[in-house]
């Protein structure tokens, strides 16, 4: 095995980080106010546009609303510090930043939980335009409540105070603002290079195979929000405090247009394009606004002609945002590298299920019928795969193999009829829960994340075999856990022969190659019953050799293994049962040797033997 | 609440729900054949009010210049795409007439006394200005990207959106306009009054909705925009270009928006960012009819201006916040009952 150890970044590229530390450091020192100003304004957005990279860039979810976080956060604060007279109740919280940064964080929290139970599961387009509606509900609402001082809003905030400093200007509050935000951003990164964060990546584009691997999707995707809510809501009790009153008009929609396209700006999939993106678009504006009314008069807004105009550019050309055309003109030396080796060797090995005594039965299907609408797919299909076995669907293209394949992944419910695993009925299971006792599955067409490292993904497989939370993710208190399961997805690709591919993106392999990947992954969940859905296609002979050794050696150990497959050479000499579909039903059962004789098979396969 | 108030808000409620139905059939029309959900729609509204306006204060719009420029954008735009494709006589024709018709439009308005000239081609003239615009926009702005994922395709929208209404303020400064009505003439039914407007927005709004029903049923380029928001890639294999296809859709948006935004400038004062919100409402119709079904949409648009008018009665503070929290349970309804499988954006 390949030699194990952790590394993150390089050391030049740390160099530039320890470089930017200190300019941030010495700032208030050498720049006069108002870049200060200008620089606490990039820091205020930037934390935002970090929840946004990682809802929106790294789980897929567009989000128009978070303007409206920013605003339960500066108005939950500016409320509790700046009421005169409280209702008792909250009194605890009354005139403390600090109580009241708690009391935000607790109300934005709630809010979002529920916002996102109705939202998140809206598909496609709903969810934006989800975002949009209550993003302007809260917005309208800040200007309504006459408890929160209408239009005008509520003034006479007190300042922060820390270890007995009052942080009454911009340049003390400054270093607040910035450690916020750099620890949010350590924060963010560590969680995304975690089981957790694995999850919450294939929620863009992988929410099929995520949840065939155990992830909750759902579940993730919540976190996902609810933390990018947060980070809007301490955005906006550090902006409350700086400006010492607040007013709606910058939680509206078009704030929350604003953040979002930083975001694209700046790169939505990387965690410094948030900074990039609000630094980028803030300096931008402040010189449009000073310099485009001096060219062309007053009274416009030129800087959102410009931005806009500057959106469609961007998409239509580099729709990643600036951060990676960044990445691509530095020097190889400065570029950050994401080597994320398979833990170490004294990571603990996972434990390992029992699997059940070879012959055992495994997986039953009784007379199951599916139809859709007046067609019947699956008719009275009968099936049983044993533990040590290999089991061997084959059929012409349209039999009904791919529906099947459904039935028994718990993916589709029979119409009637019923699947046991394990001696239970995975009717009214989803499959989650399939893989949870102990089902894996590969898929016919390739279901991986490309931009991910090999190793990466195979560890989504593991997912089940770890139960670190978002919270010790975050804080890297998981390492030894998260170098287990680096290991074990590091074993199983070593085990199929993909030891020297662990930090490529998945994306680069051959379609072979993936179709092996997915056989790792499918082990990393250490299950008892295997479902390959066509896994030889696209391979060439020697790895279809190899494949069928690995499948061998698998079968040897006690695993139950079904294929569905097209190459009847792959399938004759390495299965021991074949069963054979035509139109939606069972043609012929038997060893490869009858099947191969069988009339209603050659029949089915040749058009009559005559 | 008596009898008589309830008419009242019935009137405006009807009035409004016109316009959001309008605004909601071609949001559903532009999404089913582009995939795009147009934004900016507002933004054709709003520019139809203020141009009318400022026609009756016997200002000509700087928006002349807009479309010219535009024009020469995506002339050469169409001159660029020609250079890769070899030589058109057809084209260059083409090229010759959209810049002949947007200079034309130029020394017309140059010429004409506008405050002095009817109500009648004060709007024709609106038209002729804004309409155009809408294809362009297609072109410079869209067709570049007609087969990114839709979300891209959602964010260049908000962004065409965000530019339009920097470019509204710029021509028609931040005060608000209304215009005179079409008629000053009110109808007394009984103990109802009836404000003439809102009979022309009535009477204009389901003349609309029944040439567009005919249009699509009926004529050929009806069925071929059809056959490409059914399906796309088999509309191009029939011959149907879904460049063709996205121009002629965003030409009738535009036609709607304007016509809307005429319609309603002497009912409401609209200033230069009107136009987001009242899209939006637009969106929330188009959105209870699944952003596929017409007459669903058409319902719940006049729904929406019926709650609207109402809470206007009862709660006129949290009227927005009543309208846009509604459509949340909608959304819900919507994305639980259509099925799609995420994986394959």
């Amino acid at each position: 095995m390949k030699s194990l150890n952790f590394q993150l970044s390089n050391i030049q590229s740390r160099s530039i980080l320890v470089v930017f530390l200190l300019l941030v450091a010495f700032a208030p020192m050498i720049m006069p106010v108002y870049q200060i100003t200008l620089m606490n304004y990039i820091g205020l957005y930037a934390l935002v546009v970090l929840g946004l990279v990682l809802l929106t860039g790294v789980g897929g979810m567009t989000s128009f609303g978070q303007a409206a976080f920013v605003g339960l956060g500066s108005y939950t604060s500016a409320y509790l510090t700046a009421t005169q007279q409280l209702p008792s109740w909250l009194e605890w919280a009354s005139g403390s930043p600090w109580l009241a940064l708690l009391a935000g964080l607790i109300l934005t929290g709630l809010v979002a939980l529920l916002l996102g139970a109705m939202t998140l599961r809206l598909s496609g387009h709903y969810l934006p335009l989800g975002t949009i509606a209550w993003g302007i509900s809260i917005y309208y609402l800040f200007g309504t409540l006459s408890s929160l001082g209408g239009h005008s809003g509520i003034s006479g905030l007190p300042a922060i105070e820390l270890f007995g400093l009052t942080l009454d200007k911009g340049e003390k509050i400054f270093y607040l603002i910035w450690v916020v935000l750099l620890a949010a951003i350590w924060l963010v990164q560590n969680l995304l290079n975690s089981r957790e964060g694995r999850a919450i990546r294939a929620l863009k584009g992988g929410q099929l195979m995520a949840e065939s691997m155990g992830v909750n999707t759902f579940r993730s995707k919540l976190v996902a929000f609810v933390i990018s809510a947060l980070l809007a809501a301490i955005s906006g009790w550090l902006y409350a405090h700086n400006q010492r009153f607040v007013n709606p008009s910058p939680f509206g929609l078009t704030m929350g247009i604003d953040y979002l396209f930083m975001a694209l700006i700046g790169g939505i999939s990387s965690v410094w394009g948030a900074l990039l993106g609000a630094g980028v678009l803030t300096m931008m504006k402040q010189w449009l606004q000073d310099w485009l009314p001096v060219l062309f008069g007053s009274d416009g807004q030129y800087d959102h002609i410009v931005f806009g105009l500057l959106i469609v550019f961007m998409m239509q050309r580099s729709p990643g945002g600036l951060w990676p055309i960044l990445m691509k003109w530095a020097p190889v030396a400065f570029k950050p590298k994401r080597d994320l080796l398979a833990g170490t060797d004294a990571s603990p090995e996972l434990a390992r299920r029992t699997l059940p005594n070879s012959g055992d039965l495994i997986l039953e299907a009784r007379n199951v019928t599916r139809k859709f609408g007046g067609l019947v797919a699956n008719n009275e299909m009968s099936l049983q795969v044993h533990a040590g076995e290999i089991l061997a669907l084959i059929g012409p293209n349209g039999a009904g193999k791919s529906t099947m394949f459904n039935q028994l992944s718990a993916v589709d419910t029979p119409t009637s009829g019923e699947v046991l695993f394990q001696g239970k009925s995975l009717s009214g299971s989803n499959s989650r829960e399939v893989a949870k006792m102990g089902m894996s599955r590969t898929f016919q067409h390739v279901k991986l994340l490309p931009t991910m490292t090999v190793l990466e993904n195979v560890a989504i497989g593991a997912h089940l075999r770890g139960e670190n939370g978002v919270v010790r993710s975050s804080l890297h208190m998981e390492r030894l856990q998260e170098g287990s399961l680096l290991k074990e997805a590091a074993r199983q690709l070593e085990r199929v022969g993909l030891g020297d591919y662990l930090n490529e993106e998945a994306g680069s392999l051959a379609l072979g190659q993936q179709r092996i990947l997915e056989i790792a992954r499918a082990l990393c969940a250490d299950p008892c019953l295997l479902l390959l859905d066509e896994p030889a296609a696209g391979l060439r002979y020697l790895e279809k050799q190899a494949l069928a050794e690995l499948l061998t050696r698998l079968r040897g150990e006690g695993m139950a293994i079904l294929l569905v497959e097209h190459d009847m050479d792959f399938v004759m000499g390495l299965v021991d049962r074949i069963v054979v579909m035509e139109f939606g039903q069972k043609i012929a059962e038997g060893l490869p040797e009858e099947i191969q004789t069988n009339p209603a098979v050659l029949e089915a396969y040749l058009g009559g033997a005559d | 609440m008596n009898f008589q108030i309830a008419v009242l808000l019935g009137q405006d409620g009807v009035t409004n729900g016109a316009i959001y139905a309008l605004l909601a059939l071609s949001i559903i029309l532009v999404f089913t054949v582009t995939r795009i959900l147009l934004i900016p729609l507002g933004e054709f509204v709003t520019f139809g009010a203020l141009t009318m306006a400022s026609f009756q204060a016997g200002e000509p719009t700087a928006l002349m210049w807009v479309l010219l420029g535009l024009t020469l954008l995506d002339s050469a735009l169409d001159a660029w795409a020609m250079r890769e494709r070899g030589f058109d006589t057809r084209k260059l024709q083409i090229i010759g007439l959209k810049l002949g018709y947007a200079a034309g439009l130029v020394i017309l308005m140059h010429s004409l006394t506008l405050d002095q000239i009817p109500m009648f081609a004060q709007a024709l003239l609106t038209m002729l200005l804004l309409v155009p615009i809408g294809p362009v926009m297609y072109r410079i702005f869209f067709q570049p990207i007609a087969s990114a994922q839709p979300l891209v395709l959602l964010i260049v929208s908000i962004a065409v959106h965000v530019a339009m209404v920097g470019v509204g303020l710029l021509l028609f400064g931040p005060e608000g306009a209304r215009t005179q009505p079409f008629t000053d003439t009110a109808l007394s039914l009984g103990p109802v009054m009836l404000k003439s407007q809102t009979l022309w927005v009535i009477l204009v709004s389901i003349i609309l909705i029944v040439s567009l029903f005919l249009a699509f049923e009926r004529t050929l380029y009806g069925k071929a925009l059809r056959a490409t928001a059914v399906n796309r890639m088999g509309a191009r294999l029939m011959g149907i270009s879904p460049d063709f296809a996205g121009k002629a859709t965003f030409a009738l948006a535009a036609f709607i928006g304007v016509s809307s935004g005429i319609l309603i400038a002497p009912i409401t004062t609209l200033y230069f960012d009107s136009g987001f919100i009242i899209s939006l409402k637009g969106f929330v119709g188009a959105i209870i009819g699944g952003l596929v079904s017409y007459p669903v949409a058409a319902i719940g648009a006049v729904a929406v201006g019926m709650v609207e008018a109402f809470s206007m009665f009862w709660a006129s503070a949290y009227k927005e916040i009543i309208v846009f929290t509604l459509i949340i349970p909608f959304l819900l309804w919507r994305s639980l009952t259509s099925h799609h499988v995420e994986d394959d954006e």
